[in-house]
Order: structure tokens, then C-alpha cells, then sequence
């Protein structure tokens, strides 16, 4: 039997925010609705080329991030479609009641895109590693939120949002990660859950970077004889409860996995549809209701429980319950 | 039209606004007053709108954003006298299934709305959003907004001031309710303003400062002023020195008449004062 890892080669490492840099710059040339802003993290974001080749639809707006919520909900009046990029942590918590009132509210067609996301941002440390950001923008009505697994997707949202009528989260993050999503085979469709791993024992449901730790653990928990099935799920908002009921119902139980805190994120998200429809045991792989810290990406995975080993742990533990409930 | 037409008008609103608040009894009466002869000069004078047509993106139209959502009475009365909805739909104000919200909403689709406003300090960002999207559609008309002076407390405001001023979004009015008064007190005891004509110019705005906020003629002059000053690589901003509650004499000048409704007495000595020049709704 192939290995599953087998099934999603990858030759590169690439960070998910390139991937965003690179679309926004593909949109400068197809779209002239599209305008983008930044407060002062036009490099982090990787949006130079896009204000290098359209200067005059780039707005450097300085540190002033409650300013450019404004901004970009007032240029949607005028038909443009605005793509504000910071840090995920100044994209949401910082600027809560703009994007809430101004936004979200008046259903304003902004493309709020967030990176540095989650503990992967590093040594920064917790003021910068924002946890709590797909909570926030959950909780919002009119608001999509998605979070892309890699550089192949994380450019393929980004084209897709544009064509999409409304405010968007798009949060992405800052490490090289491995680039696996490859577009022929798992395409981006807004709210379609992609399965990458058929399996009949336990779901394990990721988002984000952690799409490809659950590929590792699957692969492990294959060697031990339990089949995972892998769904990866990009936008968490509106969720794809279809396609999360149908793995469930066939496996009968499931992992969540998020680099967000343990309330607010996809893990209460895919709770709430099991509870409703067909409850089964769960286990969150996600920080512990706490602040994050400095140190590499790969430490603080290990440290805050969202390495490998835990998700493989987690899904024995999930497999285990199915008989002992 | 003629400023004892506007007069006429701003009778009506007034009018429109201590029904409105006393209908439902709550509601922002004392700066609602205070705007009145500024929305009406500038809707029924100054602004380039096709009222009763309302499109969204506003395109070949000058823009109005009132940021200080709490006065939503004058707004809607404003709106309303200017034909974008029915004046009988004034009777709905804050109460269930209302376009009519406690703050203006784009939720329910009242025509003349583009944002929501309510929660301060934000409508400058939105304005200047809305004005940089019509430099870069090619749009030569301009966008307004209305600020309360307690709201320049707000930290956003500064962010947009220095904005504006620093890109030269120059087809930009923004408007000051200079009334020196907030819900807790004066604006003085507060939080001191301080020498506000002084903040815009040092900011690099173009500062225009009307006196005599609650006449007619001073703030069509002003306005005029201010439009000869646009297209200029500075934004500009008009301060109105206001009587909060102006034309009833009982809610003039006082902070207690920020947000609480008068009874069926005060109603209808502030309708005495202010005789129907436009049939009531």
C-alpha cells in the first residue's frame, strides 16, 4: 500500500503570505476594481510588487490600522475592491468595532487579509501571535472567514475572494510550510471542503498549517493500523457541515485541529453541527486557552500540543471513545 | 432656494425631530436641533444628490456620511423632506421592523444611507475611503461628513485627519458640530478640545470657521467657502460653533438634552415654537 504521504509531494517550502503576495499581484493585472492598503507592513505582507506594478491602486496608509478599516469600507461605496493586509492581530482585535460596524454591519465588500496568524508567527511572541482571530471574525455576521493550508491555496483564495460579494477574513500565516495542495486535484471552492484522505476509523478535520500535520499523523496512525480520513477545511465560515456529517457518520468520531485557541475556532464550529445532527466523540487539537510565547514555530507546536504526536494521540484517544461512550 | 424657504424647512424638521423622539420616547433631540440648519442647507442647497434616486456607489453625486450616528433624527427628517422615502415613514423611529434604526443602518436598505454610524469616530475614514474611490473613478464631485465635536475625543479621527492631510484628499469636506457639549458635561469639563481651528490647520487642513452654526446664511456662506477651497491638495474641514437643542428654548444649550425625550408638555410648547411650514407627517 502507498504511503499516504506518498500521495502529496512536495519539493518546496514556501510561506502561505507569498501565496497571497504573488495572487494580489495577478488581481492588479485582472481586476482594476482591486485596490490594496497596508499599515505599514507592505513587506511582511508581500504586497511591494503589487505597489511596484500599481502604484496608483496601492495606498500605504501608515500605522493606523482602525484608519484603514475605515478607508477600505468607504472606497467599497465608490465599487472598488479594497484588500487591506497587516498582521493578523492588528487586522481583528485591534480594529473589532470598525470591521464590526463599518464593515461587517453595512456589508461592505472588504477583503480583510490577515498574516502571521497563530503560535507559527515565532519569536515574536504572544503580543503578535494572535489565538483568538477566527473567533472574533466567526462571530460576525455577513463575515466569510477562511484559512488557507499552503501556498497553492492561499493564492487560490485570494483569487477567489475577489470574485466573491462581501466581507472576507483571509488569515495566513508567516513560517515556509510545505507547498501539497496541489489545485488540479484538490481545487479551492469558497465553502467546499476538500477530503484529502479517505478513511473509515476516525475524521480528523484541519485548517491552516495544521492540514498538513494531520497528513503526517495519518500517515503514522496508518502504520498502526487505524485509518484516518483527512478533510481539510478552508473556509470556516460558512462551514461545509455536509461534507463534515458525511465523514463523521462514516467514521464515528473526529479530530479538530486549528492553531487558535481551544473557544471560538473550528473545533466549536464542527461541535455545534455534530451536536445538532449526530453527536460522536471529539477531540481538540488546539492551544489551551492561553497566551502563546517566543520561540521557533516548531517548538511552540510541540510546546502548546499542536505537533504530530499530540494529533496522533488525539485520534487514538477519539477512536477509543467510539467504544467506551 | 431662497433662505426663508430654508427657514420654512428647518421649521419643519425641527418639528419632525421632538415628534419623532417623543413618539417613541427615546432618541437624540438636543443635537439633532443643533444640526438642523446645517443637513438642511446642505441637502436642500449645497449637495449635487438625485434625491428621490439613491444608488449605492454614489457615482456623479456628491457623498454625505453623518459619523455622529446618535443624531439620526435630523438625518432621517433631512432624508425624508428630501424625497428619498415617504415622510410617513418618520412614525416608525427606533420602534420594531423599522428601516428607521436608534442609529443609521445600510441593514434595512433606507435609501440615502451608505453606512452605519453609531459607534463615534469612524464615518472620517469612511469619507475619505469613499473620496480616494472617486479620485480613482475619475469622479469629480465631493464627499462631506458630520463629526460632533465630543467625537474628536476618538483616536480615529486623528489617524484620518493626519491621512487625509499627508495624501491630499482634497475633494473632502468634513464637518464639525461645535457645540461644546457631551452626553456627561461639557466638553470643556470632559475632555478639553482646545483650540480646534488651531489642531486642523497644524494637521495641514484648510480650516473653515462658521460662527453663527444655527444660520442659514452663515453656513451657506460657509459652505460655499468651503467648496472654493476643494480641489486644492488639502482636505478641508468646516467648524460650526452650534447651540445644542436649538429653537426650543427648554433643550437650548444644555448637555441634559443629549439623548432623552420630551413629554407630552414639552412637546407641545417645543411645537409652539416651531409653527408647521411643511404638512407634519
Amino acid at each position: 500500500m502507498s504511503s499516504i504521504l506518498n500521495q502529496f509531494p512536495f519539493t518546496e517550502k514556501k510561506d502561505t503570505r507569498s501565496g497571497f503576495g504573488a495572487a494580489l499581484t495577478k488581481l492588479g493585472e485582472t481586476n482594476p476594481k482591486v485596490v490594496a492598503l497596508t499599515a505599514d507592513l507592505a513587506g511582511s505582507l508581500k504586497m511591494n510588487e503589487f505597489a511596484k506594478q500599481f502604484p496608483d491602486r496601492f495606498y500605504q496608509i501608515g500605522i493606523a490600522e482602525a484608519n484603514m478599516m475605515g478607508i477600505a469600507a468607504g472606497m467599497t461605496i465608490g465599487g472598488l475592491i479594497p484588500f487591506t493586509g497587516t498582521f493578523a492581530n492588528f487586522s481583528t482585535g485591534r480594529v473589532y468595532d470598525q470591521i464590526r460596524q463599518s464593515i461587517a454591519y453595512s456589508q461592505k465588500n472588504v477583503k480583510i487579509c490577515a498574516s502571521h496568524a497563530g503560535l507559527t508567527l515565532g519569536e515574536d511572541g504572544a503580543t503578535h501571535q494572535i489565538l483568538e482571530d477566527i473567533g472574533m471574525m466567526r462571530m460576525l455576521p455577513n463575515m466569510t472567514v477562511i484559512c488557507p493550508a499552503d501556498y497553492n491555496e492561499t493564492y487560490a483564495a485570494t483569487l477567489a475572494i475577489a470574485e466573491h460579494d462581501g466581507p472576507v477574513y483571509l488569515r495566513f500565516g508567516r513560517p515556509s510550510w510545505p507547498v501539497f495542495m496541489d489545485q488540479t486535484r484538490f481545487p479551492f471552492v469558497l465553502g467546499k471542503a476538500n477530503v484529502l484522505v479517505e478513511g473509515s476509523d476516525v475524521t480528523m478535520i484541519a485548517t491552516g498549517h495544521m492540514v498538513w500535520k494531520a497528513i503526517e499523523a495519518a500517515e503514522i496512525l496508518r502504520e498502526r493500523g487505524v485509518h484516518a480520513e483527512v478533510i481539510n477545511i478552508h473556509t470556516i465560515k460558512p462551514l461545509d457541515e455536509e461534507a463534515v456529517l458525511a465523514s463523521v457518520q462514516k467514521t464515528g468520531c473526529v479530530v479538530t485541529a486549528e492553531e487558535h485557541n481551544m473557544f471560538g475556532g473550528l473545533g466549536e464550529a464542527v461541535a455545534r453541527v455534530l451536536s445538532l445532527n449526530y453527536p460522536a466523540p471529539q477531540e481538540f487539537i488546539a492551544v489551551n486557552d492561553t497566551f502563546g510565547e517566543s520561540g521557533t514555530p516548531t517548538e511552540l507546536l510541540t510546546k502548546y500540543g499542536l505537533d504530530t504526536p499530540q494529533m496522533v494521540a488525539a485520534a487514538e484517544t477519539a477512536v477509543r471513545r467510539k467504544t467506551t461512550k | 432656494m431662497e433662505i426663508n424657504q430654508l427657514q420654512d424647512i428647518c421649521n419643519q424638521v425641527r418639528r419632525d425631530i421632538v415628534r419623532m423622539v417623543h413618539g417613541v420616547q427615546s432618541g437624540h433631540p438636543g443635537g439633532s436641533l443643533g444640526c438642523t440648519e446645517f443637513l438642511v442647507s446642505l441637502y436642500f442647497n449645497r449637495l449635487r444628490h438625485r434625491a428621490p434616486i439613491f444608488s449605492m456607489d454614489g457615482l456623479g453625486e456628491d457623498l454625505f456620511f453623518l459619523s455622529n450616528g446618535h443624531i439620526s433624527p435630523v438625518f432621517y427628517s433631512v432624508l425624508a423632506r428630501s424625497g428619498y422615502f415617504e415622510e410617513a415613514e418618520l412614525a416608525s423611529f427606533r420602534k420594531i421592523n423599522s428601516r428607521l434604526q436608534g442609529h443609521p443602518t445600510t441593514a434595512e436598505h433606507l435609501p440615502g444611507v451608505r453606512i452605519a454610524s453609531g459607534s463615534l469616530g469612524q464615518g472620517l475614514s469612511v469619507g475619505i475611503g469613499a473620496a480616494l474611490a472617486k479620485k480613482q473613478n475619475g469622479d469629480p464631485y465631493l464627499v462631506y461628513t458630520l463629526h460632533g465635536d465630543g467625537e474628536l475625543q476618538e483616536g480615529q479621527i486623528w489617524e484620518a485627519v493626519m491621512y487625509a492631510a499627508a495624501n491630499q484628499v482634497d475633494n473632502l469636506i468634513a464637518t464639525v458640530d461645535w457645540n461644546g457639549q457631551q452626553i456627561d458635561g461639557s466638553t470643556k469639563e470632559v475632555c478639553d478640545l482646545g483650540n480646534l481651528p488651531a489642531k486642523f490647520q497644524a494637521f495641514g487642513w484648510e480650516v473653515v470657521h462658521v460662527e453663527q452654526g444655527n444660520s442659514v446664511e452663515a453656513i451657506l456662506n460657509g459652505l460655499e467657502d468651503c467648496v472654493s477651497k476643494t480641489g486644492q491638495g488639502k482636505p478641508v474641514v468646516l467648524l460650526m460653533n452650534t447651540i445644542m437643542g436649538h429653537g426650543v428654548d427648554f433643550m437650548m444649550g444644555s448637555h441634559a438634552w443629549h439623548g432623552i425625550a420630551p413629554n407630552d408638555e414639552q412637546l407641545a410648547s417645543a411645537l409652539a415654537q416651531n409653527p408647521e411650514t411643511l404638512e407634519d407627517y
